[in-house]
């Protein structure tokens, strides 16, 4: 792996650090419809993923609780910006896209609604922090699908 | 900054020209390797011998009657004879040859204590173990309806001996205990412990795999019944490992696998079982790697483990006293007595996130809970990072970790 002296930087971007020290959605939603763990198991970390899906299928609610690294909350932030008010077949669209985005590293295009999480290409070249970045993305898709178990990134 | 005490005062002795891969760049900087805790490097000589062997001597031990399988059996049994040298043993056949100390502490756990232990019987451990000294024994509680019971530590990462002592009580089957903690660098005072148990009756597990690479170890001294450890930890081959046991307890314990080597004649009426130490030597062994781990052993003993010992000792107080002089900075472990580790905080940053930004600069740690999460539980965390020296690493080392965590903390500033 050949890092160069700004991947530090493209990595721990203004936005992930902001969304790091101060995530939104933080905490546990009561009126809950749909929830799903995440686990990295390189580390332990543990995050829960809740939504509220209304009766026309939309995401009303959604919020995040446990600990992780930068990367991981922040995506985990950014995530529940991205899909509060989406329809459930968008969100498991974004899902389909920012995993492919992140893992398989073709540049799949973003929608103007995920411009902003373009902040955690810099994982792409940090391949052991790539689970970090997807892990909130497999609770949601977990979550979607009503999966007992809990998402884990391998 | 005013440089801590002991780079002024003691010379260190750096073998680190000995181990061929710490001669590289990572990121564009030179690898700072402060991660054997983990695995540690080999030595040229662990890595000739190895290649010696898969180019001149590979064959099946114990089996063939021509020329290579003689060497190789030779090569093979030489290394069991050094090891059992390097930590005293009486007799080579208190040498089973295993996979790691994982599969040593779970030989002992199936083979010795789950034919002998059942409701009422306790087996104890202590809240400092590595999940290789819990699980085996969770899993031995769940076959035989034995209780699991776990001595305490203080704040500093310390056994409560009172508490500790408290808890030999005459139902408990076995104590088996770290020698060093690998998240906390604690060293326990095993000699002390392993005596009162065995004043008790009660007989006594060491798990070495920290202690080895660090410590002299005598296992008469020490007295324990066993005592396991893995190759990779001390400058071996991954995939090594060795269970010293006490023969007589060796002898009364059935077999842990079955297969080729661990018999003398079999027939569909019955097996004869071989004499020690094969009899727990089941199907070909990792030939190889022990070579290794008997070279790895040559190479300690050049050097001598006391000197091993003291330089490592500067090299940690150093370490210690220059993380301690970072802002931000908090020590998880910080016993009176350590080896080697030493496991912090810095600031609000996650531990993962230290690593990637340490890697970046060239500087190898571990980061998470270094399977042992009720330790982390018992600090009320969810991991660390953790620096651990060993014999080639210099107090130059020491001071690039602390600059890379000081770029560290201007990232998250």
């Amino acid at each position: 792996m050949n890092q160069q002296p700004d991947d530090l930087r493209e990595l721990y971007r203004e936005l992930i650090l902001d969304h790091a020290r101060s995530p939104r959605h933080f905490g546990r939603l009561e009126n809950a419809t749909h929830e799903a763990a995440g686990i990295n198991p390189l580390c332990g970390d543990k995050l829960r993923l809740y939504l509220q899906v209304d009766a026309d299928n939309c995401i009303e609610d959604t919020s995040f609780e446990g600990t992780g690294c930068a990367i991981s909350v922040a995506s985990a932030s950014l995530l529940t910006d991205t899909i509060i008010g989406q329809p459930v077949d968008k969100a498991e669209a974004y899902f389909e896209t920012i995993t492919r985005r992140l893992t398989d590293g073709e540049p799949a295009d973003l929608d103007e609604k995920l411009e902003k999480l373009r902040a955690l290409d810099g994982v792409k070249e940090f391949p052991s922090r790539v689970k970090c970045a997807t892990l909130a993305w497999h609770a949601l898709h977990s979550a979607l699908n009503h999966q007992e178990e809990p998402a884990t990134t391998e | 900054m005013t440089q801590p005490q002991a780079k002024k005062s003691v010379p260190v002795v750096d073998w680190r020209k000995d181990f061929p891969i710490l001669d590289q760049s990572v990121s564009g900087h030179p690898l700072v390797y402060l991660d054997s805790a983990a695995s540690a490097q080999q030595p040229q000589s662990v890595i000739d011998a190895v290649a010696r062997y898969h180019q001149e001597d590979h064959a099946n031990v114990h089996r063939g009657v021509h020329t290579l399988s003689h060497r190789a059996t030779e090569a093979y049994e030489g290394a069991r004879d050094k090891i059992r040298e390097f930590i005293n043993a009486s007799s080579r056949t208190e040498i089973v040859l295993t996979s790691g100390t994982t599969e040593s502490i779970n030989l002992v756990a199936q083979s010795f204590c789950r034919p002998r232990v059942g409701p009422g019987d306790k087996v104890l451990i202590t809240h400092l173990e590595h999940h290789a000294n819990i699980v085996p024994w969770q899993l031995v509680c769940e076959q035989t309806g034995a209780e699991l019971v776990v001595a305490p530590i203080d704040d500093d990462g310390q056994l409560e001996l009172e508490a500790l002592r408290a808890l030999l009580t005459d139902d408990v089957f076995i104590l088996a205990m770290g020698h060093v903690s690998n998240a906390l660098g604690t060293i326990n005072p095993v000699k002390e412990i392993i005596a009162e148990a065995r004043q008790r009756g009660i007989p006594v597990l060491i798990d070495g795999a920290q202690g080895v690479p660090h410590l002299s170890i005598d296992v008469q001294d020490l007295d324990c019944d066993f005592y396991a450890f893995s190759g990779h930890k001390m400058f071996g081959p991954t995939g090594t490992g060795v269970l010293y046991g006490r023969e007589s307890m060796l002898d009364a314990m059935p077999p842990y696998q079955g297969g080729g080597d661990m018999i003398l004649e079999v027939s569909f009426d019955g097996t004869i079982y071989n004499e020690l130490p094969y009899k727990f030597e089941a199907g070909t062994p990792n030939i190889s790697g022990v070579i290794g781990v008997g070279a790895a052993v040559d190479y300690l003993q050049s050097i001598g483990m006391k000197r091993v010992a003291a330089s490592e000792q500067v090299l940690h107080d150093y370490m210690v006293e220059s993380l301690s002089e970072i802002d931000g900075m908090r020590l998880i472990g910080t016993a009176g007595n350590k080896t080697s580790v030493q496991s912090f905080l810095l600031d609000d940053i996650h531990s993962h996130d230290l690593g990637t930004i340490l890697d970046h600069q060239g500087v190898a740690i571990r980061t998470g809970h270094h399977c042992a999460m009720p330790v982390m539980t018992r600090f009320g965390i969810s991991g660390t990072a953790r620096a651990s020296v060993a014999l080639y690493n210099n107090l130059d080392d020491v001071d690039r970790l602390v600059e890379a965590l000081r770029k560290a903390q201007q990232i998250f500033a």
